[in-house]
């Protein structure tokens, strides 16, 4: 700024080192524009739910693409009829090209077309916790009275204690407490004294059990084309999303089925195809046994959502009622998600039939009809809805 | 950089041909406050978000290399001039020679004198002074509260009433009824004969509330801040605060084309008669002139809009060479470009200049339409008329407090694009705190009556 020459008073005189190097107020209202953005987004959350490519592995963000928000204003309709003044030779009657949009045709703080699209990244995290709020869900509770784990929980003082463990803050307000006593009795009290020191106290308590287990089961018959899959890992990934924010730790277990079950590894699950038909109860008596071979009900939260189309043999039916029923008392929840181009909500497959009848008597079973991704969200809140 | 001798011999030989402006700061920018004068128009105005999307559409075209800013100048006493720091010292002599033609300019336009007398010669520190009134009421009140009125204030910001002043009074309160003395009336003749009534006040009749507004009204920013049912004061000063600075850009949209043009024919020839450059700069200086000032085509080209730097300096120009400087300096004084391009692009020189009118349909071919010098000026101004905007106006605050506007249409050609009118009405809605509602027609000329509700406040 040394050539600068200012007659000394502007907001660049020197000694002031231009602000404006330091502070944008473009970039200000920018980001306050993104902001608003967001809060749009938040009030479409279901949308997003549905159409986010979202992955089951580390991703923690979801990338949207948005368009810039409009500030509106009077404007006429636009006409079918364009005319203006243009410059070169030509003569009338001569015919051109349909012009590009030309900038310098917007009037003096003219709207831009938000033809700008852009994507803006949100933190799946956050987008969980709008979706809590949205659904206004008390946040779910780890079952009580079923598994216990002892854990250390900071509770109360002392006067003795590991110097690690000195609560400087509440220290000094001990040694103020004191130091007032004593000068109102005339006491010239000395800054800290042993007593006055206060440290906090370890107990060992019993925590509810941290610990679950979601078991994601997937028909994988040949009726399970690619968009039912994609319905099914959506609707899987934000079930579990919301589980894991009330676990420490989350146990995922994916057990897939046709006519046999297997269990899989993440990467894998979702691209298994099978040939063959559903037989329901080979996939429900998988879970049983990893159940009772790693996952012990009484150390476990349990979870089991089943996504399927739900046509199982009639044969068979039998069978999963039972295998249902013999998993029902071992677990916090299983909810079957109909995954069926029909609409409504109410699944009136085979499998969903039968889960509706456990629907009936137990709280703990759920059962939903999506016809498509924009079901998802409604899938969500119907099965943690009833979770709560 | 420039140096100030050279800045002092450019002014020296500016006055001695007559050019007359209050004294000018020159200051050196960086680009990017130079970027930010582009969205905001000022220096430092008011946070709104959709700044922020100028912003960006700005640092794109930017980055294109679509655009390029020299020098900004803003009108008062001093004027202040901006220039960038990226311009070279041969451009920025130029630029010196062009900020002084906009001094002068702006020192004798007419319109842009009432406005300074209305607005005041320093617009620079007073919109600074409103961005940190509405960066106050924000602390106050709340972001999404302030940013809900700026929303409905800015975008009214081209519905203001430049024939009105910018401090206007209320309506009258009461309009006296207009009475008809019964003179046929043989009591009523020997009555009058008797001279005023001097017992009693006179009675010219029951004084009759006058309806609100007494005619369409023009100017909703002014409007809506006087007669808002619930309007809080703050919110009233942020719709007189966006008011009192499109007060101020009135002028610069309606001059643009003159302003230009005259800039350029100064800096032309200033530049021309500054012998004491050296040859050097000159040239340089002369080649940025003609990037500035050329036809937005050239050769053989065709295209479809004009540069307004070329068209009023092509103008000025012609005027100077016909009728003399004397002449043009009082065009300067009492014209915009309205009155400017009426009456002085004429046939002649619109063919030298090579422009001609197009038609079409909005998404196909285009056709060059027969040389009629009215319709041309016509096809220029158009998008000038009203501020840029549609023509709104208020017209009637019903018992209950609704606000009706009224477009228009018939002046405008068509009607009004149903959903930004509707998003506009949510926006006034949320400061007038009644009903809103405005008419225009659809597609079909048939009328159309929108109608926003306001929302229930949660308190």
């Amino acid at each position: 700024m040394s050539d600068n020459v200012s007659g000394g008073s502007g907001p660049g005189s020197p000694g002031e080192a231009g602000w404006y190097d330091l502070f944008s107020r473009g970039a200000r209202d920018w980001l306050r524009h993104n902001e608003k953005v967001r809060e749009a987004v938040k009030q479409h959350l279901p949308q997003i739910v549905a159409g986010a490519d979202v992955l089951s592995g580390g991703a923690s963000t979801v990338r949207v693409p948005v368009r810039m928000l409009e500030h509106y204003r009077f404007k006429l309709r636009s006409s079918n009829e364009q005319q203006g003044v243009g410059q070169g030779q030509a003569k009338p009657g001569d015919r051109i090209g349909r012009p590009l949009q030309d900038s310098d045709q917007r009037g003096q703080g003219g709207n831009e077309d938000g033809s700008i699209q852009y994507t803006l990244e949100f933190r799946i995290d956050d987008i969980v916790d709008w979706l809590w709020e949205e659904m206004k869900l008390p946040n779910l509770e780890a079952k009580q009275g079923r598994a216990k784990e002892d854990d250390w929980t900071r509770e109360g003082w002392d006067r003795r204690g590991a110097r690690s463990r000195l609560d400087r803050r509440r220290s000094l307000k001990e040694s103020i407490k004191r130091r007032g006593v004593q000068l109102a009795s005339g006491v010239e009290p000395p800054p800290f004294t042993d007593d006055d020191l206060r440290y906090r106290q370890l107990a060992k308590r019993e925590q509810p059990a941290m610990q679950a287990v979601v078991i994601l089961l997937l028909d994988v018959s040949g009726s399970m084309g690619e968009r039912e899959r994609q319905i099914s890992k959506t609707f899987f990934f934000w079930a579990i999303q919301g589980l894991r924010r009330q676990y420490r730790h989350l146990d995922l277990v994916f057990v897939a089925h046709t006519s046999e079950a297997w269990e899989f590894q993440e990467e894998e699950f979702f691209r298994v195809t099978g040939t063959g038909g559903t037989v329901a109860s080979t996939g429900l008596i998988k879970v049983r046994e990893i159940i009772d071979a790693r996952y012990s009900p009484s150390q476990y939260n349990v979870y089991l959502f089943y996504a399927s189309d739900g046509e199982n043999f009639p044969s068979d039916q039998p069978q999963a009622q039972a295998a249902l029923a013999d998993l029902v008392d071992d677990i916090n929840y299983a909810g079957f998600l109909e995954v069926a181009p029909l609409a409504g909500s109410m699944p009136d497959s085979e499998l969903g039939k039968l889960f509706l009848a456990f629907a009936e008597e137990t709280d703990n079973v759920g059962a939903y009809r999506v016809s498509g991704t924009e079901d998802i969200w409604n899938a969500v809140r119907h099965f943690f809805a009833r979770e709560a | 950089m420039i140096d100030r001798t050279q800045i002092e011999q450019i002014e020296a030989l500016a006055k001695s041909l007559g050019l007359k402006y209050h004294p000018v700061e020159f200051e050196v920018v960086p680009e990017s406050f130079m970027t930010e004068i582009a969205i905001y128009g000022l220096p430092v105005r008011m946070p709104h978000w959709s700044f922020g999307v100028r912003y960006i559409y700005q640092l794109i075209q930017h980055r294109m290399g679509l655009s390029r800013l020299f020098e900004v100048v803003f009108p008062g006493n001093p004027g202040r001039a901006y220039l960038a720091q990226s311009n070279s010292a041969a451009e920025n002599v130029l630029v010196t020679a062009h900020v002084l033609g906009h001094a002068d300019f702006s020192a004798n336009n007419l319109l842009f004198r009432r406005s300074q007398e209305q607005v005041g010669e320093h617009i620079v520190e007073q919109a600074a002074a409103h961005a940190r009134q509405i960066g106050m009421a924000i602390e106050e009140h709340g972001l999404e509260r302030v940013e809900a009125v700026l929303d409905a204030a800015l975008s009214l910001e081209q519905h203001i009433d430049v024939d009105q002043p910018l401090r206007r009074p209320r309506y009258p309160d009461a309009v006296p009824e207009k009475t008809t003395p019964a003179t046929n009336d043989d009591f009523a003749r020997r009555f009058a004969a008797l001279g005023p009534d001097t017992a009693r006040p006179p009675t010219t009749g029951a004084a009759k509330r006058s309806p609100i507004p007494p005619h369409p009204e023009k100017d909703l920013l002014w409007f809506i801040a006087q007669y808002a049912p619930e309007m809080e004061p703050w919110e009233r000063d942020i719709f007189l605060a966006v008011r009192e600075e499109s007060f101020y850009f009135y002028p610069v949209f309606a001059c643009q084309i003159m302003n230009e043009g005259w800039a350029s024919y100064w800096h032309a020839r200033l530049l021309r008669e500054a012998d004491f450059l050296p040859q050097a700069a000159y040239v340089d200086a002369i080649k940025c002139h003609s990037d500035v000032v050329r036809p937005t085509a050239s050769g053989d080209a065709v295209a479809l809009s004009t540069n307004p730097y070329h068209l009023g300096f092509s103008i000025w120009e012609k005027i100077i060479e016909q009728h003399g400087l004397e002449y043009a300096r009082r065009i300067m004084c009492e014209d915009d470009d309205f009155a400017f391009i009426r009456n002085h692009l004429t046939q002649d020189l619109a063919a030298e200049l090579q422009l001609f009118r197009y038609k079409g349909p909005a998404h196909g071919t285009l056709t060059v339409q027969d040389a009629d010098i009215s319709a041309l000026h016509d096809a220029l101004l158009a998008p000038k008329y009203g501020f840029g905007a549609p023509t709104v106006s208020a017209s009637r605050i019903h018992v209950d407090g609704k606000l009706e506007l009224v477009h228009d249409h018939v002046t405008d050609g068509r009607g009004l694009d149903p959903d930004r009118a509707r998003k506009v009405l949510e926006y006034i809605t949320r400061v007038w705190r009644r009903p809103v509602s405005i008419v225009t027609v659809n597609g079909d000329n048939q009328p159309l009556e929108i109608t926003v509700m306001p929302e229930l406040e949660v308190v």
